[in-house]
C-alpha cells in the first residue's frame, strides 16, 4: 500500500471537513439555543466552502484517488481517507444540503443545543462514509449514522415518532450486520483492510455471491428497494421537515454508493449472476410503489413512496453495468438527492403553516402564495424527469444504459416515468390548482426570506445539473471507466444490439462498386 | 527459584492475602462508625499495589508449585481487570452502604477476598487450585449478595445464590473426579496428554462425561444460558455496588479461567467442548436478548445484558487459537468497563429523599433532568449493544473476527444476527431517557467519586476509546500467546492471511 502522506493542498483537508462539524457538535451542546443555531450555521457553511475548495482542486482526469490521509491508528484497522469522483460528487451534495437543513430548522424551539448536535454529527458520519478508504473505517461511519437519526426521528418528530424511531433503527442494523461478517471474511481472504486494494482483488466467484447477498441486504435496506422499504414512509412521515430532507438527500445515497463502492468492483460475477435479483426487485418498486404513491393521502408519505421509485432507477442504472447506465445511476442519486430534498421542503413550507401534511386540506396555493408554487412546480417537474432539470439526464442515462443490457427491464422501467408524473401532476394540482378547500389554505402568506434561501440555491443546482451535467459527470467520468473496465467481463450481453443499418440493395451495390473499383 | 523469587511471583496474591487479613482485625476492634471509609481506602490501595505488583515477575515467571500455579502474561492481564474492577466496587460502595444503614468494614474486605480467589482462579494450572480459587471467591460472594441484612430481597439473593452455588461447585467437583479418574491426574499439563492419547471407547465416554460437568460448573459463574438462573434474582437482589462487581470482576476470573482450562487442558479434545461452547454462546445471546425486552426493573435488565454479553465472548472462546482468546480477553475488558459505567449511572438515580430508583420508568425524561448522566448511559447502552461509532462495537468486531478466522463464519453470522435482538432493548433505555417526558425528581446530591468514575467509563467506551486499540491489542496478544503457544496441541487451525496483496 502506498499512500501519500500530505495532500495536494498541503493539509489534510478530508480530515478538517469532518473535524469540524464534530467540534461544532460538541459546542453546540453547551452553549444556549441561539448561540448553537449560529454555530452550526456557521460550522456547516464552513464545510461547504471546504467542499467548494476540495471541488476546485480536484483533478479531473487525474490519479484516482486524491487527498488521501492515512494513519493506522487503530491497530487493526486505519484511519484512511481518501476520495475519487464519484465521492467527491456525494460529498458535495451532502455539504450543500446540510446549512439548508440547519436552516430549514431554524423554527425548532425543542432541545435547540442537541438537535443541532444531532445534526452535525450526521453530517461527519455521512462524510466519514463516502471518505474512508478503510473498510471497517467505513462500516463505523455506515452503521454510526443509526444514532443520531433515531434520536432526530424520535426526539423531535410527528405523533408516532417513537415507532417509526424504532423501526428505521432495528431495520436498518438488521440489514447491515451480516455485511460486517461478510468483510470480516474478505479481510481474512485479501489481507487487508483498504478500500482500493479490496476493489482490484478477485474474490472466489462461487464466495461472491454470498459476499454480495450479505452487502446486499444491507444497502437494499439502506437505498431502500422494494420490499424492505416500509421503514422509509415511515421514518420519513415523523421526521421533522430537515430530517427528511437529510434522509432522503443523502443517507438513502449510501446504499447507492456501497453499490459502486462494493458491490460492483469487489463481485462483478455475483453482480451478474444475480442480475435479474436486482431487476425485479427494483421494477417491481418502479411500478408498485408508484401505484402507491398515487393513493397516497400524506403528502411526506407520496414523496417517500416516490423516493423507492426513483431509487430503483438507481438501481437499474448501476446494475446495466455499464458506462451510460453507471453514469445515469449516479446523477439519478445526485438529482434525487436535491429534487426530493426540496420537496420536503416545500412540504416543510406549508406544515409550518397549516400544521397538516394531508393533501385534501390544501388547493389552490398558487393563489396566495405564488412564488411558492412557482419553486414546487419546478420540483415537481424536476422529479418527473422534464428535459432542462436535472431528473431528465439521470433517468435518460439509465434507460439508455439498460437497454443495452435487457431491453426488458428499459420497457417496464419507462413506464414508471408515466407513473411517476401522474403522482407528481395530481399531487402538484391538488395543491396548488383550483380553490382552497380549507379557510387556512387560502390564508396562507407566501414564502418568506429565509424559505426563498432554502429554495432558491437548489432550484439553481436543480437546473445546473439539468442543463449542463457535463460539470458533475466530469469527475465521475474517469472512475466509472474504471469501474466499467473492471467488470466488463461480467456484464450482462444483451439481448437488443441493433447493428447499423443499410438497405441490402445499397449495400449489394457498394460492395459491387468496390469490387468494380 | 529461591523462595524470595516465588514470593514475588506470588507477589500480588501475598499483598491481598495478608492486607485482607489485617484488615478485617482492623475492623473488627475499631470503634470508629466511619471505619468503613478507612478501610475501603486502604483496600483501594491494596489492589492498587497488587496490581503494581504485576509488573514484577508475577507476569512472566511461569510454572510455579509443580504446575498448580501459572504467573504468566495471561493471568497477569486478567488480574489488572480484576483488581481494578475490584477497586471500583469499593470506591463505589460507602456512600450507598451508609445510606441503606450497612456500613460495615467488611465490605471491601469481603471484596478483597473474592479478589484474591479470582486471582488464584486465573492462575490456576490445577483443578484442585481452580477450585481453591473458585470456592474462596463463591463464598465471599454469597456473603455479599446477603449484605443488606435487613432487607428481604438481598437475604434471599443470598440464600439463592448459595444453594444454586453449590449445586454448580457439585457438579464441578463431579467433573473433576470424573477427569480426574479418567485422566490420571489433575494438572491442566498432563490432563491435555493425557486427552490427546486416543483410549478405549469407555474411557473417551468418561473423559467426555467430565469435561461435559466441568463445563457445566464453570458455566454457572459465567452465567451462560442453560446455567443462568440465579443471574436476575441475585442482581436484582444484592445491594448495587455488589451487583455491578458481580457482573464485572467475577465474569472476567470466571471466563478466564474457562479460556485457560479449555486451551490448555482440554485443547486436545477441541471437538468435545467447542460444540458446547458454542450451544451456550449462542443461547446465552438469543435468551439475554429476548428475556430482556419485558423487564421492568434496570438491575434486572442489566443481568440479562450481562448474558447477552457472556454469549459474544463464548463466541471467540469457541473460535480458540491466538485470535480467539485475544479477543475474549478484549471483549471482557471492555465488557467490565461498560458494566460497571452502566450501574455507576443506576447508583446515582435516587429519588428527591435518597431512596434508591430502580425501575427502568425512572430513568424517564433523565436527558431533561440530567443531561450528562443520560448521555453517559446512552454511551453505555449503544455501548453494550455494540453500535459503532462507540467503543462496544470493537470487542465484538473482534470476537467475530475470530470467529471468522477459525472457519466459524456460520457462528458469527448467527450471533451477529442475534444482536440485533439485544440491540431493541439497549434503544428501549435510550427511547426512555431521551424521548419520554416526566419521570421522578432526582436528588441533587453530588457525589464526586461516582461521578468521576462515570466519566472516565463513559470516556473511555466512548470513540475516543479507539484510540487505545494498538496498546488493547498488542497487550492481549501478548497475553494470549502465553497460553496459546504454551498449550501442547494447536487448536483448530485458523486460516491465515492471504499475504502478497
Amino acid at each position: 500500500m502506498d499512500h501519500v502522506a500530505v495532500n495536494e493542498l498541503g493539509f489534510p483537508i478530508l480530515t478538517l471537513m469532518l473535524a469540524i462539524p464534530t467540534i461544532a457538535a460538541i459546542v453546540c451542546l453547551f452553549v444556549d439555543a441561539k448561540m448553537a443555531r449560529t454555530v452550526a450555521l456557521g460550522a456547516t457553511l464552513l464545510d461547504l466552502a471546504l467542499g467548494i475548495l476540495l471541488w476546485a482542486s480536484y483533478q479531473v482526469g487525474g490519479d484516482q484517488w486524491q487527498f488521501q490521509e492515512y494513519a493506522p491508528i487503530f491497530g487493526r484497522f486505519a484511519w484512511a481517507l481518501g476520495i475519487d469522483g464519484i465521492a467527491l460528487m456525494l460529498i458535495m451534495l451532502s455539504v450543500f444540503l446540510m446549512p439548508i437543513c440547519i436552516l430549514a430548522s431554524w423554527t425548532i424551539e425543542k432541545r435547540v443545543q442537541e438537535y443541532m448536535a444531532a445534526f452535525l454529527f450526521v453530517e461527519v458520519l455521512m462524510l466519514g462514509v463516502f471518505m474512508a478508504q478503510d473498510i471497517f473505517l467505513f462500516y463505523v461511519m455506515f452503521e454510526a449514522g443509526l444514532i443520531p437519526m433515531y434520536l432526530i426521528i424520535g426526539i423531535w418528530g410527528g405523533a408516532n415518532r417513537i415507532y417509526a424511531a424504532y423501526k428505521f433503527f432495528l431495520y436498518t442494523l438488521l440489514g447491515s450486520v451480516l455485511m460486517l461478517i461478510a468483510m470480516l471474511w474478505m479481510v481474512q481472504t485479501a489481507g487487508t483492510t483498504f478500500i482500493p486494494d479490496l476493489m482490484v482483488y478477485d474474490f472466489d466467484p462461487a464466495a461472491q455471491t454470498w459476499l454480495f447477498l450479505a452487502f446486499f441486504a444491507s444497502f437494499a435496506v439502506k437505498l431502500p428497494m422494494w420490499p424492505v422499504h416500509t421503514w422509509l414512509p415511515d421514518a420519513h412521515v415523523q421526521a421533522p421537515t430537515a430530517g427528511s430532507v437529510i434522509l432522503a438527500g443523502v443517507l438513502l445515497k449510501l446504499g447507492g454508493y456501497g453499490f459502486v463502492r462494493f458491490s460492483l468492483p469487489m463481485f462483478p460475477e455475483a453482480s451478474s449472476e444475480l442480475f435479474w435479483l436486482v431487476m425485479g426487485l427494483s421494477l417491481v418498486a418502479v411500478v408498485y410503489t408508484s401505484l402507491v404513491a398515487l393513493v397516497q393521502q400524506d403528502m411526506k408519505k407520496l414523496i417517500a413512496y416516490s423516493s423507492v421509485a426513483h431509487m430503483a432507477f438507481v438501481t437499474i442504472g448501476l446494475f446495466a453495468m455499464n458506462q451510460q447506465g453507471i453514469e445515469g445511476g449516479m446523477i439519478v442519486m445526485l438529482s434525487h438527492g436535491l429534487v426530493s430534498g426540496a420537496l420536503f421542503l416545500c412540504v416543510g413550507v406549508v406544515y409550518d403553516r397549516m400544521h397538516t401534511r394531508e393533501i385534501a386540506k390544501y388547493g389552490g396555493v398558487a393563489n396566495n402564495m405564488p412564488a411558492y408554487a412557482l419553486f414546487f412546480l419546478l420540483f415537481t417537474m424536476a422529479s418527473i424527469g422534464l428535459p432542462g432539470t436535472s431528473g431528465f439526464v439521470g433517468e435518460f442515462l439509465v434507460l439508455i444504459g439498460v437497454y443495452q443490457a435487457n431491453s426488458w427491464v428499459a420497457f417496464v422501467a419507462t413506464t414508471g416515468i408515466i407513473l411517476g408524473a401522474s403522482y407528481m401532476l395530481l399531487l402538484f394540482w391538488r395543491i396548488a390548482y383550483g380553490t382552497a378547500r380549507t379557510e387556512e389554505a387560502a390564508k396562507m402568506p407566501d414564502l418568506t426570506k429565509r424559505e426563498w434561501a432554502l429554495l432558491a440555491p437548489i432550484a439553481a443546482a436543480v437546473l445546473w445539473m439539468g442543463v449542463y451535467p457535463e460539470s458533475f459527470m466530469a469527475p465521475m467520468r474517469k472512475d466509472v471507466e474504471t469501474l466499467v473496465a473492471r467488470i466488463e467481463r461480467a456484464a450482462p450481453a444483451g439481448d437488443a444490439h441493433i447493428e447499423r443499418g443499410a438497405a441490402p440493395a445499397a449495400a449489394a451495390d457498394a460492395h459491387h462498386g468496390e469490387g468494380g473499383h | 527459584m529461591t523462595f524470595w523469587e516465588t514470593i514475588q511471583a506470588i507477589g500480588p496474591e501475598v499483598i491481598l492475602a495478608v492486607g485482607a487479613t489485617d484488615l478485617l482485625l482492623l475492623t473488627a476492634f475499631s470503634k470508629n462508625p466511619n471505619v468503613i471509609r478507612t478501610i475501603s481506602l486502604i483496600s483501594v490501595l491494596l489492589l492498587l499495589a497488587a496490581s503494581a505488583a504485576l509488573l514484577g515477575p508475577a507476569s512472566h515467571a511461569g510454572n510455579l508449585f509443580h504446575g498448580q500455579f501459572r504467573a504468566d502474561a495471561f493471568s497477569a492481564f486478567a488480574k489488572l481487570l480484576i483488581f481494578l474492577a475490584s477497586a471500583v466496587a469499593i470506591a463505589m460502595a460507602p456512600g450507598f452502604l451508609k445510606r441503606e444503614g450497612e456500613a460495615h468494614g467488611e465490605y471491601p474486605i469481603l471484596i478483597l477476598f473474592a479478589a484474591l480467589g479470582m486471582s488464584v482462579m486465573v492462575s490456576a494450572g490445577d483443578l484442585m487450585m481452580l477450585y481453591v480459587g473458585l470456592e474462596l471467591s463463591s463464598l465471599s460472594a454469597y456473603v455479599l449478595a446477603s449484605f443488606a441484612r435487613r432487607n428481604t430481597r438481598s437475604s434471599e439473593a443470598g440464600l439463592k445464590y448459595f444453594v444454586l452455588g453449590a449445586l454448580a461447585s457439585g457438579l464441578l467437583l463431579y467433573g473433576i473426579s470424573l477427569l480426574y479418574g479418567f485422566t490420571g491426574s489433575t494438572v491442566f499439563e498432563d490432563i491435555a496428554i493425557a486427552l490427546a492419547t486416543p483410549a478405549s471407547e469407555g474411557i473417551e465416554l468418561g473423559r467426555l462425561f467430565g469435561i461435559v460437568f466441568v463445563l457445566a460448573g464453570i458455566a454457572f459463574k459465567v452465567s451462560a444460558v442453560p446455567f443462568h438462573m440465579w443471574t436476575p434474582d441475585v442482581y436484582q437482589g444484592a445491594p448495587t455496588p455488589v451487583t455491578a462487581f458481580f457482573a464485572s470482576a467475577p465474569k472476567v476470573a470466571a471466563m478466564v479461567l474457562l479460556t485457560r482450562l479449555v486451551i490448555d487442558a482440554m485443547g486436545p479434545a477441541t471437538d468435545a467442548w467447542r460444540q458446547i461452547i458454542i450451544f451456550m454462546a449462542l443461547a446465552s445471546t438469543i435468551l439475554g436478548g429476548v428475556a430482556a425486552i419485558g423487564q421492568r426493573n434496570i438491575k434486572r435488565l442489566l443481568a440479562y445484558s450481562s448474558i447477552n454479553n457472556v454469549g459474544f465472548a463464548l463466541v471467540g472462546l469457541a473460535a480458540a487459537g491466538l485470535a480467539g482468546v485475544a479477543s475474549v480477553l478484549i471483549y471482557m475488558t471492555v465488557y467490565v468497563v461498560m458494566t460497571l459505567g452502566s450501574f455507576l449511572v443506576v447508583m446515582r438515580l435516587r429519588g428527591a429523599d435518597g431512596e434508591q430508583l430502580e425501575s427502568i420508568d425512572s430513568l424517564s425524561g433523565l436527558a431533561r433532568s440530567r443531561p450528562g448522566l443520560a448521555l453517559a448511559m446512552m454511551t453505555f447502552m449503544f455501548s453494550l449493544a455494540g453500535i459503532p461509532f462507540f467503543f462496544g462495537f470493537y470487542p465484538k468486531l473482534m470476537v467475530f473476527d475470530a470467529a471468522v478466522q477459525a472457519d466459524l463464519a456460520w457462528l458469527a453470522a448467527v450471533a451477529i444476527a442475534t444482536s440485533v435482538i439485544g440491540a431493541f432493548y439497549y434503544i428501549k433505555i435510550v427511547k426512555i431517557m431521551y424521548f419520554d417526558e416526566g419521570g421522578p425528581e432526582l436528588t441533587t446530591e453530588k457525589e464526586p467519586v461516582a461521578s468521576g468514575l462515570i466519566a472516565l467509563t463513559a470516556l473511555a467506551v466512548s470513540p475516543l476509546g479507539y484510540l487505545a486499540i494498538p496498546y488493547l491489542e498488542t497487550a492481549t496478544t501478548e497475553a494470549a500467546a502465553s497460553i496459546v503457544q504454551s498449550g501442547p496441541v494447536v487448536p483448530a487451525a485458523p486460516q491465515t492471511l492471504a499475504s502478497g496483496h
